[in-house]
């Protein structure tokens, strides 16, 4: 894969993971916000169904079935022909005909500024922010051992 | 003959009419919202998730309610509602590696990377009532400790360079994992459906088998490697796209149990494992499960089967909470058919038994008198 390729690739995979992590309202506040447009016809769904969430024995090892997890996807076409998809946990239809149409949006050359900075960006601060207190949350209960000296020498 | 009997259809309308109402119980008293269940009774919630092997929280809660709190029921109705569903793939393994820690502990290693972290726990709480959570006390907002991110690396991978612990479970690499949801149980089985199964597993079964290995029944000597609880991040292959979707994180926990292991004719002396992965906060199942499933390695690893927890076929086929509970439970629908020809079958062999001790009575009469 060329160079600019994975790079586009992995962009479109960072708005994807953002867009399943945010809420459904979070997402929604910011598109009125936005002035992005919401025009577009759906392919496919939204429409919910299961995955099967697998793991690895000894955390490392084979994989093994855990169990399921509900999921809900979408796919839309925009006026101008990008079709784009979105796929995310939970049962949120309206989140995943937005994240469809953000994603499809993405890869209008000349929207995807807009959906990074008026979208993707405030979403990803708001999860980060959120991802780092519960980190300095979890942090402060680490154990700090120390030795205690018992008798005389 | 067969003979139906119909009726009790408007008996049991209105005994479902009643549960609704008793469900709901004194219309003064608020009703419970779901996001009320989800945040305050987390842990009840992760359970019916990890037993209805369904991760939704709103669903469990939902659940939980209509099963007004009874939890084999709210378990059983996640089951049946995932059975509506179609299925849109198997998701790539997590990498609990890389998850975002909220507890994680060693009982083996004091000193590892990334320390001893307690998250919130019940350990080391002295189980007193609380008198103020009864009347609505405020809660303090949690400590931070604003330091550097840490990598967390799991506990099986820093013993794994002495060599005294056996590897993470392989498999031939064209093994295709099972699904028990897909194909019936077959034994003996390989540990990867075992895993399956066992994580979805009544939580109370699983435990009292755990117990019993520690007990003296198929002695295993363990310790907690590592318990871990936090988010992992969920990814699917779909032919639409050129890269695997990320679908968002689930919480999940993890617990490396490692058992002293002096050897057999099939391996050498080391230390083997046990391994249990439960959706949600579940430390206790995840343990119970790690104790399982090192205990039904048994066979694998040559040691003599002796004890209930290491019968595959007795764990696996009773540890499903759902099965067991539509089978005892059935027992309470009408068999007034089925009673009757066994009413009648008992009434001929008491008129037989009876006749019997007759004779042999008017016999011991008869020799008595000669």
């Amino acid at each position: 894969m060329r160079g600019q390729e994975a790079r586009e690739q992995a962009g479109r995979k960072a708005l994807m993971a953002t867009l399943a992590h945010a809420e459904a309202d979070e997402i929604a506040r910011l598109w009125s916000e936005s002035g992005l447009p919401s025009e577009a016809e759906l392919l496919r769904g939204p429409e919910t169904g299961l995955v099967t969430v697998r793991g690895r024995i000894g955390g490392g090892g084979a994989p093994f079935n855990v169990g399921e997890a509900t999921v809900t996807r979408a796919t839309v076409r925009l006026p101008s022909g990008q079709v784009g998809h979105s796929y995310a946990l939970g049962r949120d239809k309206d989140k995943a005909r937005l994240a469809a149409i953000a994603d499809a949006l993405w890869q209008d050359p000349a929207q995807r500024e807009a959906v990074e900075t008026k979208l993707a960006a405030p979403l990803r601060a708001a999860l980060d922010a959120a991802r780092e207190t519960r980190r300095v949350e979890t942090a402060a209960t680490k154990v700090d051992f120390f030795t205690m000296v018992r008798g005389e020498d | 003959m067969y003979v139906a009997v119909k009726g009790g259809e408007a008996a049991i309308a209105n005994a479902h009419r009643l549960l609704a109402d008793r469900r709901r119980g004194d219309r003064s008293v608020p009703a419970l919202r779901l996001d009320q269940i989800v945040e305050q009774l987390a842990l009840g919630v992760d359970r019916v998730m990890s037993e209805g092997s369904l991760y939704d929280r709103e669903l469990a809660a939902l659940a939980v309610v209509q099963a007004r709190g009874d939890m084999i029921e709210a378990i059983f109705l996640v089951r049946a509602y995932r059975t509506t569903l179609p299925r849109f793939g198997y998701t790539n393994p997590v990498d609990t590696g890389a998850m975002q820690v909220e507890r994680r502990i060693s009982a083996t290693y004091k000193d590892l990377p990334g320390g001893q972290v307690l998250g919130p726990t019940f350990d080391y709480t002295h189980r007193l009532l609380d008198p103020e959570l009864a009347a609505g006390a405020e809660v303090e907002t949690p400590a931070q400790r604003p330091v550097e991110p840490e990598a967390m690396p799991r506990v099986s991978a820093i013993l794994a360079h002495e060599g005294l612990i056996e590897a993470d479970g392989e498999m031939p690499l064209d093994h295709v994992p099972g699904d028990i949801t897909r194909e019936p149980l077959q034994f003996p089985m390989a540990r990867d459906i075992r895993l399956q199964a066992l994580s979805r597993g009544d939580e109370g079964f699983l435990l009292a088998l755990g117990y019993s290995t520690q007990r003296g029944y198929a002695r295993n000597h363990p310790f907690v490697g590592e318990i871990r609880i936090g988010e992992v991040e969920l990814e699917l292959d779909v032919p639409e796209l050129p890269f695997a979707v990320p679908l968002g994180s689930i919480r999940i926990t993890e617990c490396q149990m490692v058992n002293q292991f002096k050897g057999s004719a099939k391996a050498p002396p080391q230390f083997t494992r046990g391994y249990g992965l439960v959706f949600g906060q579940s430390e206790r199942k995840a343990m119970a499960m790690a104790l399982c499933d090192r205990a039904l390695r048994a066979g694998e690893l040559g040691e003599d089967i002796v004890a209930a927890a290491q019968d595959e076929e007795f764990v696996i086929s009773h540890s499903d909470n759902v099965q067991a509970t539509g089978f005892v439970e059935h027992l309470k629908l009408p068999h007034y058919v089925d009673f009757q020809a066994e009413l009648g079958l008992v009434r001929r062999m008491r008129a037989e038994y009876e006749a019997r001790e007759n004779e042999d009575k008017a016999e011991e009469k008869r020799e008595a008198a000669e």
